[in-house]
């Protein structure tokens, strides 16, 4: 048995806004003979929009009606319409994230897109998506190699550190190809205002090339602090993203270096260093030339369409296949999740949210029928209808039906299980596959180095 | 074989013992006398620790492994028993010791018996198979599938005439299995069922159970389903491994293409619980769609 969901990515980035539709395929991997466990067994990506200088208003907001028609001719491009798109994801990121309205943008996209294409933003998820877009998470698992992927774009770069096909720490630069942008004669015609007290021209001024590829090389020292190849000095500070809560900056150890975004393009092609009117083809070179490509390095499968493959491919997954849902009407979106240790703590965590939320635990590994009761009647002291849960051990069904056979029959319960989800993410949940459901784990990968992406 | 071929088989093997020896006594030497063996730590009279405490899959005991990490992380992916090193041509003791714990625990599954009051403790009525004792449960399966007239008598008793769903549970092949898991997994079924509206019914215990004995409850009762919880063989990996067979209206030489299984219910399988939930809503599918088996994938409904 098998099934396809069709799913659009969106990114909406500093420079660029591209949409791609791929192909899930979501097969039973269980025998015959045993309980269902769906799983999303291939990715396939088919089809691909050109890539679009994303439209301004002006300096601080997006044109959201150029992109909403941008939407809607590929859309038409690529023979979807809203009703066939089971899932997706749009992303808003790099300097375009803090656009004014960039939150409201993205809303009206994602409703715009489809049922349950859900609406992201924020620097961990883009690293992410990007790592997988890129497939630096695939090569850390198939080869056991710790890698360190850059994903570097027009503003930022996107950078996560990977062991053992594990994303387990991610941060943002302010390292880009467009921070600085020139017209035909070579004059400034925009210099980002985090680039204050690191480069000095004004606009209308036409720099030198030497002067260039020393912006260059000062913007590449900065990434080769962060992946632990330089020591790190107030430079790397003074690049570090205002929503990043620390600075990225990884110790020396051994690991890979992976690449992508647009800036990966000019990493071995050599081009004329106006080409794109900005610093990206001597952004590329410098890095070349770099500690970054002195021991292994890899250009990643993807380069600038890492992010926007990691959306619409690697953003959905799918709940355990044995889960419960009665009287929920899906798809549930931007439900903030709750995590508790124990069921006692419910009511002061549900207490603390002005929306509804999904309560978060690990749950135990098989349970006696006694505590799936106990724990049913305990979250039931604790919190009314609507119930929804997320476990991460494999119980969801049998306390689902346990809280159903407490509660009158018309009570909305929903228990996924198989998710494991961060303190400050947020779940969007689709109608099921199967009996599995498809999820979409909007997560904070934290400092520490905790993570749960899969 | 005849005669003559047995005689030239025999004389075949005689004249092989008239070639020389692989090693000739003259140039046999005696091994270097070993150094004395090390002290174990143990003194008379201490348990050495439990081997089968050990999680198969965290112990690795090649020596001088190429990268130790990346073999271990594998190895948290299978039961297998992988990455045991060696000694000489041999396995090492402690891989030794475990093969012959788990392959007897699997042993003691099978040859024990689920304890006298077990079914009374759990409010069930306790029935036997024709077998009257586990040799001949396991000598003649025949036996085991059908009952005599006292205990079918009893079945009648202590069974409503009709029900729409009977629930068995049966020693089988694992009594261990049905000791950690049955009565989990029923109270989940129970549970599952109550809340679509289907009465559970009364479950029975029957010792030295086939899977067939479902079928002559379905002659005795006339149910509509049977759903028996039943001991799967054991395997070295688990000796508490428990299948669920449920099948639509069980009779006598019912083909067994007409049976719905779930298996590999247990702890590190599928939790009891987890496995009794799903087969309710596969009960309450079969009832519907009145087919259980290799039917019920041909509609397409599982």
């Amino acid at each position: 048995m098998s099934e396809e969901l069709r799913s659009v990515g969106l990114d909406v980035g500093t420079t660029s806004t591209q949409m791609i539709v791929s192909r899930l395929t979501v097969e039973n991997q269980a025998s015959a003979f045993s309980i269902p466990r769906m799983e999303i067994t291939r990715r396939q990506v088919c089809y691909r929009s050109p890539v679009y200088f994303t439209p301004l208003l002006d300096e601080s907001h997006v044109d959201g009606e150029k992109i909403r028609e941008i939407v809607q001719a590929e859309y038409k491009k690529a023979g979807i319409s809203r009703d066939t798109v089971d899932t997706g994801a749009i992303i808003i990121t790099g300097e375009t994230s803090r656009k004014e309205n960039a939150r409201a943008v993205l809303d009206a996209l994602s409703d715009f897109a489809g049922d349950f294409v859900v609406a992201t933003a924020g620097p961990d998820l883009e690293s992410i998506l990007a790592a997988k877009g890129a497939g630096a998470e695939e090569f850390s698992r198939e080869t056991g190699k710790s890698v360190v992927h850059l994903d570097i774009g027009g503003g930022t770069s996107n950078l996560s550190l990977i062991e053992d096909g594990r994303i387990i720490r991610t941060g943002c630069l302010n390292v880009g190809g467009r921070l600085v942008k020139f017209d035909k004669s070579g004059a400034l015609t925009y210099r980002s205002p985090v680039l204050e007290g690191i480069c000095p021209w004004k606009i209308g001024e036409i720099p030198t090339l030497e002067a260039m590829e020393s912006l260059a090389r000062t913007l590449t020292q900065a990434l080769e602090m962060a992946v632990g190849l330089r020591e790190p000095d107030r430079l790397l500070e003074a690049l570090a993203t205002r929503e990043a809560g620390t600075v990225f900056c990884l110790p020396p150890g051994e690991r890979v270096i992976s690449f992508s975004g647009g800036v990966a393009d000019c990493i071995e092609q050599v081009l004329p260093p106006l080409q794109f009117g900005d610093l990206g083809p001597l952004l590329g070179r410098a890095i070349r030339e770099s500690g970054l490509c002195q021991e292994e390095y890899r250009l990643g499968t993807e380069t600038i369409r890492a992010t926007v493959i990691g959306a619409g491919s690697h953003s959905t997954q799918l709940s355990g296949s044995t889960v419960f849902c009665r009287n929920v009407r899906l798809p549930l979106k931007n439900l903030p999740v709750v995590p508790v240790d124990t069921p006692g703590e419910i009511r002061r965590e549900l207490a603390k949210q002005d929306s509804q939320s999904v309560i978060a635990m690990a749950g135990k590994q098989a349970p006696s029928y006694r505590e799936v009761v106990s724990l049913a009647e305990e979250i039931l002291s604790q919190a009314q209808p609507p119930v929804l849960i997320c476990l991460e051990q494999d119980m969801a069904k049998a306390l689902g039906q346990a809280l159903a056979a407490r509660l009158p029959p018309e009570a909305e319960i929903l228990c996924l299980d198989r998710v494991a989800v961060s303190p400050g993410s947020y779940l969007d949940i689709g109608q099921p596959v199967g009996n599995a459901f498809p999820v979409v784990i909007k997560t904070l990968v934290l400092a520490d180095g905790e993570t749960n992406t899969d | 074989m005849n005669k003559q071929e047995l005689a030239a088989m025999v004389a075949q093997i005689l004249s092989t013992m008239d070639e020389p020896p692989m090693v000739k006594a003259t140039e046999y030497h005696a091994a270097a006398p070993q150094p004395e063996a090390k002290p174990t730590g143990y003194g008379d009279g201490d348990f050495v620790p439990d081997v089968t405490q050990l999680d198969l899959r965290k112990l690795y005991l090649t020596e001088n492994p190429e990268n130790k990490e990346k073999f271990r992380k594998m190895k948290e992916r299978t039961p297998a028993r992988l990455g045991s090193g060696r000694a000489g041509p041999r396995y090492k003791t402690l891989t030794m010791l475990r093969f012959r714990a788990d392959h007897a625990a699997a042993q003691d599954a099978v040859f024990s018996q689920v304890a006298e009051d077990y079914a009374e403790k759990n409010g069930m009525v306790e029935v036997r198979t024709c077998c009257h004792d586990k040799d001949e449960y396991l000598t003649r399966p025949d036996h085991g599938r059908c009952f005599d007239e006292e205990n079918q008598k009893k079945i009648r008793a202590a069974l409503p005439s009709a029900p729409r769903v009977q629930i068995v549970v049966g020693d089988g092949l694992s009594s261990a299995a049905i000791t950690a898991n049955a009565m989990d997994c029923m109270a989940a079924i129970r549970e599952g069922l109550k809340i679509r509206g289907i009465d559970p019914g009364t479950p029975i215990f029957v010792r030295y159970c086939r899977v067939g004995a479902g079928d002559a409850i379905g002659d005795i009762t006339g149910c509509e389903l049977v759903c028996m919880l039943v001991g799967e063989r054991p395997g070295l990996v688990t000796d508490k491994s428990m299948s669920a067979y449920i099948t639509y209206k069980p009779h006598t030489g019912v083909s067994e293409s007409a049976r719905t299984v779930v298996s590999n219910i247990h702890a590190q399988g599928t939790p009891a619980v987890e496995a009794g939930a799903h087969i309710a809503g596969l009960i309450e599918t079969i009832l519907k769609k009145q087919v259980s088996g290799v039917g019920l994938h041909l509609e397409g409904a599982v």
